[in-house]
């Protein structure tokens, strides 16, 4: 019998369409990724085990911690006009640097009037500054009043949506200053909020 | 390498000195490795990174008409108190008229959760079919921890009617005196 001759292949394979594929998906992923945010103070969410997804878009998160508040908005273009909005009723005019300094602050917490001095720091200063949080007390015009009723109504002009509001608190902050925050909140008729928490499972 | 040399070399022959021809191929094999490790890694952290939240809803307050004035059954109310070092104190009924005696819980499957679904049953079979109502009142010790985990424990026990409400004196006293504030 003849031997049959198999010939011998290459065991090579073209990677070039993979390759191709991996990058593509590379590249999207790196785009639609949206970098960390870090807390201005650490905050230790409480979990909890029951939880919806939070809106990535028209939403406003408090963080809460060390008996301080820092505000924050998504979107830049909100943030630039909000920041307008406030500087007319404060009587604070921001330069269009400035204003753009702040579309890129994902969270502060300072006082209106010191908010000046707080966007001409440099991006390392910034960090080093101690924030001391938004003033907020239990008169019906404070800061955080404003700031929240600002950027609602900035984000109902421009995305016609009714902005949510989240609370981002810390385990061991004290009862009275998340209760103190809910009720500036009442105060605009805002009597749905979200707190934003991790995730546990349930056990049995 | 997952490449062989299939080029084969070619026979030497002559005495000319030739210039071998390479073949052009690179072995992507690496770089299809690191693309497709550098995929998942922004796979799972884009995923995983977003942030999950408890929707609060609380009672509307209308400044010109207390809440107080809303009338609550007694007999299906559970009201719980929240004490300082992550304490519950939970009664039945209302202030001064209490049904059972108020007792001091624990968070955890054994503490709080177990009490709600019993207290639950209990004025579900009682009331011929109506809900428990149940009101959350946070003193100034507690701290906000306290009023996630209790909520969640309400979602895990679909107890739909409740809110948070402020503590009166009385309850704090009430906490005091059980060494809870």
């Amino acid at each position: 019998m003849p031997r049959v001759k198999i010939p011998r292949k290459s065991t090579a394979i073209d990677m070039t369409a993979m390759c191709d594929v991996a990058f593509l998906l590379l590249t999207f992923f790196i785009l639609t990724a949206k970098p960390r945010t870090d807390d201005p103070i650490p905050v230790d969410q409480p979990a909890a085990a029951i939880t919806t997804q939070l809106p990535e878009s028209d939403v406003a998160v408090l963080t809460v911690g060390q008996k301080k508040i820092f505000f924050g908005v998504e979107g830049a273009e909100i943030r630039k006009q909000t920041l307008a909005k406030m500087g007319e009723k404060y009587k604070i005019t921001f330069t269009a640097d400035e204003a753009n300094k702040f579309a890129a602050l994902p969270t502060f917490g300072v006082d209106i009037n010191s908010l000046k001095q707080f966007l001409a720091l440099s991006a390392d200063d910034r960090k080093q500054y101690v924030q001391k949080g938004i003033p907020i007390d239990t008169t019906d015009n404070n800061q955080l009043f404003d700031w929240v009723k600002q950027s609602r109504i900035v984000t109902a002009s421009l995305d016609t949506k009714e902005m949510k509001v989240a609370i981002k608190g810390d385990s061991k902050e004290e009862y009275p200053t998340i209760a103190m925050i809910i009720k500036v909140l009442q105060k605009q008729k805002v009597n749905k909020f979200a707190l934003i928490t991790n995730v546990k499972t349930v056990a049995k | 390498m997952a490449e062989l040399d299939t080029s084969g070399g070619g026979k030497k022959g002559g005495g000319k000195v030739r210039t071998k021809k390479k073949s052009t191929r690179v072995d992507l094999t690496a770089m299809v490795d690191l693309a497709f490790l550098l995929v998942t890694f922004f796979m799972l952290t884009t995923t995983l990174n977003k942030p999950k939240a408890m929707d609060l809803v609380m009672p509307d307050k209308d400044i010109k008409q207390p809440l107080d004035q809303l009338a609550v059954p007694e007999s299906r109310t559970l009201t719980i108190l929240l004490g300082a070092n992550n304490k519950i104190e939970w009664y039945r009924g209302l202030p001064g008229k209490f049904i059972g005696a108020p007792t001091t819980d624990n968070f955890g499957k054994n503490g709080i959760r177990k009490t709600l679904i019993e207290i639950k049953q209990k004025i579900f079979e009682e009331s011929g079919g109506k809900p428990m109502i149940v009101l959350v009142k946070p003193s100034d010790k507690s701290v906000y921890k306290n009023m996630v985990d209790i909520m969640d424990e309400l979602n895990i026990a679909k107890v739909d009617i409740r809110a948070i409400v402020d503590i009166l004196p009385g309850e704090i006293d009430l906490l005091k005196r059980d060494s809870n504030y």
